[in-house]
């Protein structure tokens, strides 16, 4: 292991992985209002649209995140719709996350007995009222373990944005192995940034599900 | 819109249909390695053992919590730059995915195994079963349906991040694309829309089918 190697490029890593958590968070912003919109017009039955997001939700859903950001990249500017790189990786991972999104928000609604509105009703809540102190609170708590396996997903996922010549980690580390050889190092350092960014959020997320099971506590 | 002709042209589509059997040689092989490694993997961790469980879970995590992209980066340059390997990029791939799938799969195979309640176990020796018997005739056949429809799902999600396998320099379907749009970059010049519209579909008819057996085996069992 040479130490002199990490040591000289170990704060470009930490620029990396500026760029990875910016466009993951960024993605992972547009993943939520997507999944948002779709759970509503899937839970609330709306016609026409209701089948428009449930085609989105398959589309997304079973193709990779590399084709569809070459699609956004290299094929939309042929209809002379240009994007820069970061526009194209945050609209790229928020199509993937938005559907992943929309399915554990869905779960949480379905998972919520319809009893439970008409019971908040007749207690003489508001519709808002209702949401906000009788759904979503149980909503929330079924739904939290998958919304973090989808931040964890999408954060990992962000990874292949190195395609589309964004800075991130993975293209650090693939340009240092390129220039110096020294990929023993440059694949220690990968590691070790992925896992700085990752643990983290995991044990975040064990933490909340526990703090936020409030059937079960 | 113009540039149509680019994936009519049988040659070219002969072209992508090859690179698509590439993708998913790769994702069958994957899949057909993860299987015994899987069900290996997940009968281990099942046992009181601490440090085969420790190892275990250690395992499972660091492929979890690792983009599948860093686990290819690894093997096909960590490898090399290590011991001198020389890996293929689909050798590299298949021994990436299988290694992804066997911690997958092996989880599942544990929560499969350990969701049978022991009175199962128990009613089968009364029955005058031995050990393996009960264990083919009575734990098996319930865990298997409980752990197909996400073994299934696992298997989607391979064949879609075979895509990465052309970031490590192996031929598949992306990257025969790439290479049609190269070839006609002025003859067509709106190919890429084309190709990777038509990439797009190829993936999705893959994966498609795939998905919605996962969930019909989900629902036809969970009765």
């Amino acid at each position: 292991m040479d130490w002199g190697f990490i040591a000289r490029y170990a704060p470009y890593y930490v620029l990396a992985a500026q760029v990875t958590l910016l466009i993951s968070l960024s993605g992972i912003a547009v993943s939520v209002l997507v999944g948002i919109l779709c759970s509503m017009v899937r839970h609330a039955r709306i016609p026409v649209l209701r089948q428009v997001a449930a085609a989105y939700v398959e589309l997304s859903r079973n193709t990779p995140l590399l084709v569809q950001l070459f699609f956004l990249y290299f094929g939309l500017p042929k209809l002379g719709i240009v994007w820069s790189p970061e526009a194209c990786a945050i609209v790229g991972l928020g199509f993937l996350g938005g559907s992943y999104m929309a399915e554990s928000f869905r779960s949480g609604l379905d998972s919520v007995a319809s009893s439970q509105a008409d019971a908040a009703s007749v207690l003489g809540m508001t519709r808002v009222q209702s949401l906000r102190h009788v759904i979503l609170p149980q909503a929330l708590a079924v739904a939290v373990p998958g919304i973090v396996a989808n931040v964890i997903f999408l954060v990992k996922e962000s990874s292949v944005v190195s395609g589309i010549a964004l800075a991130d980690l993975m293209y650090l580390a693939k340009d240092l192995i390129g220039l110096y050889y020294d990929t023993t190092e440059a694949l220690a350092l990968l590691v070790v940034a992925y896992a700085t960014i990752l643990l983290p959020i995991s044990l975040l997320g064990t933490l909340l599900e526990r703090r936020l099971d409030h059937a079960r506590r | 819109m113009p540039g149509a002709e680019i994936v009519l042209d049988p040659s070219n589509v002969l072209r992508l249909l090859a690179g698509l059997g590439v993708t998913v040689r790769i994702g069958l092989v994957s899949v057909a390695l993860s299987l015994p490694l899987g069900i290996a993997c997940g009968m281990l961790m099942t046992l009181r053992n601490p440090l085969i469980r420790a190892v275990l879970r250690a395992y499972l995590e660091f492929i979890r919590i690792m983009p599948q992209l860093v686990l290819l980066y690894l093997v096909f340059f960590g490898t090399a730059g290590a011991w001198g390997w020389d890996l293929s990029g689909e050798a590299a791939s298949v021994v990436v995915f299988s290694l992804w799938g066997a911690a997958e799969l092996g989880d599942l195979v544990r929560g499969a195994l350990e969701s049978i309640p022991r009175t199962q176990y128990d009613s089968a020796y009364v029955l005058g079963m031995g050990r393996r018997q009960a264990f083919a005739r009575v734990i098996l056949p319930q865990a298997v349906t409980r752990l197909l429809p996400p073994a299934v799902n696992l298997a989607t999600r391979m064949v879609k991040t075979t895509s990465l396998c052309m970031l490590i320099g192996v031929v598949e379907l992306i990257r025969v694309g790439q290479q049609i749009i190269d070839y006609n970059r002025f003859a067509v010049p709106t190919g890429a829309l084309w190709i990777y519209g038509s990439i797009f579909f190829l993936y999705f008819i893959v994966c498609w089918p795939l998905s919605i057996l996962s969930r019909r085996l989900e629902r036809r069992w969970a009765r």
